[in-house]
């Protein structure tokens, strides 16, 4: 009965839906041929907001992955927000997993190719991780892919070594440097132009490593704070082994 | 004429909250948050799409896609992870307490 009737809420959210994506053009949206409307000034131009980042971007942040110039740049305040909700994220997931009486789980030990490959592969996963949040301007990726990258070699570690265990305080450390950055940055935009997270290094050549100013310090940072996040979830789920 | 784009996500999302309504697991509800995370995603993405574009990266020329979407996903893709790790540990330290995951276990549950 709940089920029947769970299924008919479904269709009917459904239907609706459907009805009001009918009228969304897919695919087909000129972003030439916005018209907008300004309120204040009461005449109609042709910028839209898309066609405003992906015309202006390039000179505005120096970056040129337009993306990335949205996130760290345009929206670089929101992204601060989004880092600080994976910190609490993080946080609560330590406090909830936390157990008193550290009860020791038996944990079998891996086969030898899994050992093995665990060895060879765990520098080059960070390597691979490294890679991609350093070059967040130039190519897709960024800091967060590339934090989870990280954390995903020492997931491996995890599930090779039962006993392995990433210490707490430098996991903390690295994360309090890298946030510390992110918000010394800001705060020396705001000190040097009057705003935060102002631009305020040379831009460079564009498609060049070192470009586009403050972005790719700030990706770095991000992808140090998002690894060590990430690893200290996984340690968190795992619990104390033997 | 509706995209196909636009209903397969649609369909993410309307299969979420069905297994959201109809199922008592907590973790098979913990999922149905996730598929229908999914499904938001894909629809924000599918909207920004240009047909004939490539990705706003300018190295090559040509048009580009919407960039805004993409930028809001990547946002609402760390949130799920961090939503999605919250609830699983809540789910974990209920189980602890309890020793079960069904709700109308839990509702007989005192303490």
């Amino acid at each position: 009965m709940k089920r029947v009737l769970a299924a008919i809420i479904a269709i009917l959210i459904f239907i609706v839906f459907a009805m009001a994506f009918a009228k969304v053009p897919f695919g087909d949206v000129n972003l030439e041929d916005y018209h907008y409307y300004n309120p204040i000034t009461n005449e109609t131009t042709q910028d839209s907001v898309p066609n405003h980042y992906l015309v202006e971007g390039k000179n505005d942040t120096g970056s040129t992955n337009i993306v990335t110039a949205v996130v760290v740049d345009y929206r670089g305040f929101d992204t601060l927000g989004e880092v600080t909700v994976l910190f609490l994220a993080s946080t609560g997931v330590g406090a909830l997993m936390y157990v008193e009486e550290k009860k020791k789980r038996k944990v079998k030990r891996a086969n030898a190719v899994v050992e093995t490959g665990a060895k060879l592969l765990f520098g080059f996963i960070i390597l691979f991780g490294a890679y991609i949040f350093v070059h967040g301007h130039l190519t897709p990726g960024g800091g967060f892919p590339g934090g989870a990258v990280i954390a995903s070699s020492f997931l491996l570690l995890y599930l090779a070594y039962p006993k392995f265990h990433a210490e707490h305080k430098k996991l903390n450390i690295s994360e309090s440097l890298a946030g510390l950055t992110f918000v010394i940055i800001g705060l020396l935009g705001l000190l040097i132009a009057g705003y935060f997270l102002y631009n305020f290094l040379p831009f460079g050549l564009p498609t060049y490593l070192f470009s586009a100013g403050v972005i790719p310090i700030i990706y770095t940072a991000i992808g140090i704070k998002v690894g060590s996040e990430l690893t200290g979830i996984v340690d968190a789920m795992m619990g104390v082994r033997e | 004429m509706i995209s196909y784009y636009y209903l397969g996500s649609i369909a993410l999302i309307v299969i979420g909250i069905y297994v959201v309504i109809s199922k008592k697991n907590l973790i098979k509800i913990i999922i149905g948050l996730d598929i229908m995370d999914t499904g938001v995603n894909l629809l924000l993405i599918s909207v920004g799409y240009v047909r004939n574009a490539t990705a706003p990266i300018e190295n090559v020329p040509g048009p580009y896609v919407d960039p805004i979407p993409q930028a809001l996903v990547l946002t609402a893709i760390v949130i799920g992870v961090s939503v999605m790790a919250l609830a699983l540990s809540i789910a974990i330290g209920i189980y602890r307490k309890t020793g079960t995951l069904e709700i109308d276990e839990l509702l007989e549950v005192k303490e």
